[in-house]
């Protein structure tokens, strides 16, 4: 995926990010919800640079969870998961909430929208939440900047509930990059999405992530869009490659 | 802490209805105790004000409440009534100056009081127009009835009959308006002063008509007993009293036995108030004679009681309001779990949420006290303009 104005680099602070080709590697991880049954392993897996690889597999397999460990949401319980060469597992929780803030992008199935924040705050929730990212005009008008490009940005000042579904993860997306993180993380990007609305947010997504030279990284069920990704991941392949099979059942 | 407090207010303009809620609840909670003590301690100032400026108060014996709600704040109580020549025997006494009262009748809603000049004195009332009653049938009004009655100097006041199916009762006197007085903010203001023997006249002890002496009057002559002449029914009574009239009004039987609700009595020094009082003391007694500011203790303290339980009965309503308020807020808590995961999932911290949600209950807190405080401070300013209203009404 080639770098385009757009793109907005990384923002200052936070670990030290090594500069690597391989922006996820996951090597002997063990996982496991204290309160379930659920467990994850994976011997090895790893995402390059720039690339744009969906994960596959069926429900309960661990990709939402496999998600969660890359951006540092949850702990392995062995293993390593380094995240642009970050032990992101090895960072204490504001540390970890930092470095996701800053390096990661997430977008959600159900978009997550906060319903009493209109489109503009709500791509800048980021800055919201957080003290360490500073609020400024140059933010805001990388919010507008990517609003405009996703095709919203007439929108910015209506609700969600005065958008369309497609409208809504397309604000989404824009929350997801508006901090122009390395590696994006999409859960289900278009489950929730009609045919026309789906094209148009993976347009989107594509667009955006290949522009910005951010690395995505989506889960989907959806095999139809399979074929846009630089490569596909079976999650039965994580247990394939050496890892113990996945069990139980996952979030 | 800015973006917190940005999401904190977001989230309560949106839901505003839910957070106007929240904030009268706690408006109401924080106002009401404090604005009932404001407006319970204004009310006893105002009604101890009164009673404490008048030294003693002398009436026929029966209730002392009865007697100073009567004589001093003009109420709708009729106690029994004494007579011209108490207050004749405690003038004479030398002991205190005695300033009758009589509060019978009324003109439409306001209380016709008979009195002296020497009343307007001992309270301090002052002209705003006109002048002061000089002749019978003169009144002099308070601030609010001459906006009550829409009179001024020059126009007339007719007092109300008390019963309109009794033909033989009171029969009504029209009275012309002296002068207006200055706002008191009492219940002076409220009433039309009249001097004691014009409120003889209209209670029917005095009258006046055509004399039936007169050339011409014999129509009217019932029956003639040497000096003494009987009317018949034909004889024109005067409803008003005028300048070419006043003549020939005059009182049948004893002044000395005409009727007075009470008397304020000044006594010269404290011993003579001690001495007077002491004379009223006896069981054979006809007369009391009290220290109104004692009577209205005595009621105050009744009030102060009812008070306390009120107080009381408000903490426990505003202990369950706080409880509905906290109840909510968990409610809502819980509602905002996606909400609050989706932000800790971005990168907010568990305290950065706790702060947003803080901010919203320290908002809503703040908003509420802060009204609560302006009509705290409102009570306090208006409050004796609206307790002097709710008093006088």
């Amino acid at each position: 995926m080639g770098q385009s104005a757009m793109s907005c680099g990384e923002i200052a602070g936070g670990p030290a990010v090594a500069s690597t080709d391989r922006i996820v590697q996951v090597e002997g991880l063990r996982f496991g919800y204290p309160e379930g049954d659920f467990s994850l392993g994976i011997s090895a897996f790893e995402v390059r640079t720039r690339e744009a690889v969906a994960v596959i597999g069926p429900s309960g397999s661990g990709k939402t969870t496999l998600l969660h460990l890359i951006a540092g949401i949850v702990r392995a319980r062995e293993g390593r998961v380094l995240t642009q060469g970050v032990d992101v597992g090895g960072l204490d929780d504001a540390g970890r909430r930092d470095f996701r803030l800053r390096h990661i992008g997430l977008v959600f199935q159900e978009f997550e929208l906060l319903e009493y924040l209109d489109v503009l705050d709500n791509i800048l929730l980021p800055y919201r939440i957080n003290a360490s990212l500073r609020l400024d005009e140059a933010a805001r008008e990388r919010a507008r900047s990517l609003a405009e490009r996703l095709g919203i940005g007439d929108k910015l000042r209506r609700l969600p509930r005065q958008l369309s579904q497609g409208e809504r993860q397309r604000a989404a997306v824009c929350r997801a990059l508006v901090t122009a993180p390395a590696l994006l993380l999409a859960d289900e990007p278009t489950g929730n999405l009609d045919p026309a609305n789906k094209g148009r947010v993976l347009d989107s997504l594509f667009d955006c992530a290949a522009e910005s030279g951010t690395t995505l990284l989506a889960v989907t069920h959806d095999h139809e869009v399979l074929g846009r990704f630089d490569r596909v991941v079976d999650s039965k392949s994580f247990a394939a490659r050496g890892g113990s099979p996945v069990s139980g059942s996952a979030p | 802490m800015r973006g917190p407090l940005h999401l904190a207010w977001r989230y309560m303009v949106h839901f505003r209805v839910k957070t106007a809620i929240l904030v009268a609840s706690i408006t109401l909670i924080a106002f009401l105790p404090a604005g009932l003590n404001v407006l319970i301690g204004e009310s006893a100032a105002q009604l101890t004000s009164r009673a404490e400026a008048t030294p003693l108060l002398a009436g026929a014996r029966g209730s002392p409440l009865e007697l100073v709600l009567s004589s001093l704040y003009f109420g709708a109580e009729t106690p029994e009534t004494s007579s011209w020549a108490e207050a004749i025997r405690v003038s004479e006494s030398g002991l205190a100056e005695a300033i009758p009262l009589y509060v019978r009748f009324r003109a439409r809603t306001q209380p016709i009081v008979g009195t002296s000049l020497e009343y307007f004195d001992f309270r301090g009332l002052r002209l705003a127009a006109g002048r002061a009653m000089a002749l019978l049938g003169e009144c002099v009004v308070g601030s609010r009835a001459a906006e009550r009655l829409d009179v001024g100097p020059g126009d007339t006041v007719i007092s109300s009959p008390e019963s309109v199916f009794d033909l033989a009762g009171v029969y009504p006197l029209k009275m012309r308006v002296a002068g207006v007085l200055a706002p008191s903010y009492g219940p002076d203001d409220e009433a039309v002063f009249v001097d004691v023997k014009t409120a003889w006249v209209i209670e029917g002890l005095g009258h006046g008509h055509r004399d039936l002496a007169a050339p011409g009057a014999d129509r009217a002559v019932l029956a003639r007993d040497g000096n003494r002449i009987t009317a018949n029914a034909s004889v024109v009574q005067y409803n008003e009293i005028t300048p070419e009239n006043v003549a020939s009004f005059h009182f049948h039987d004893d002044p000395a036995s005409y009727p007075l609700t009470a008397f304020i009595a000044v006594p010269r020094d404290a011993r003579s108030g001690v001495i007077l009082r002491g004379r009223y003391e006896g069981g054979e007694e006809r007369m009391q004679i009290v220290q109104p500011i004692d009577v209205m203790d005595e009621l105050l303290d009744t009030v102060l009681t009812v008070r306390s339980y009120v107080v009381a009965a408000m903490g426990t309503v505003a202990f369950a309001t706080l409880a509905t308020a906290g109840l909510v807020f968990m409610l809502s808590l819980r509602l905002r779990r996606r909400e609050i995961e989706t932000i800790v999932k971005i990168g907010g911290s568990r305290l950065g949420v706790a702060t947003v949600l803080a901010s919203e209950v320290v908002v809503v807190l703040v908003l509420g006290v802060a009204l609560a405080a302006l009509l705290t401070a409102l009570a306090s300013r208006f409050g004796s303009d609206a307790i002097r209203a709710f008093l006088l009404s």
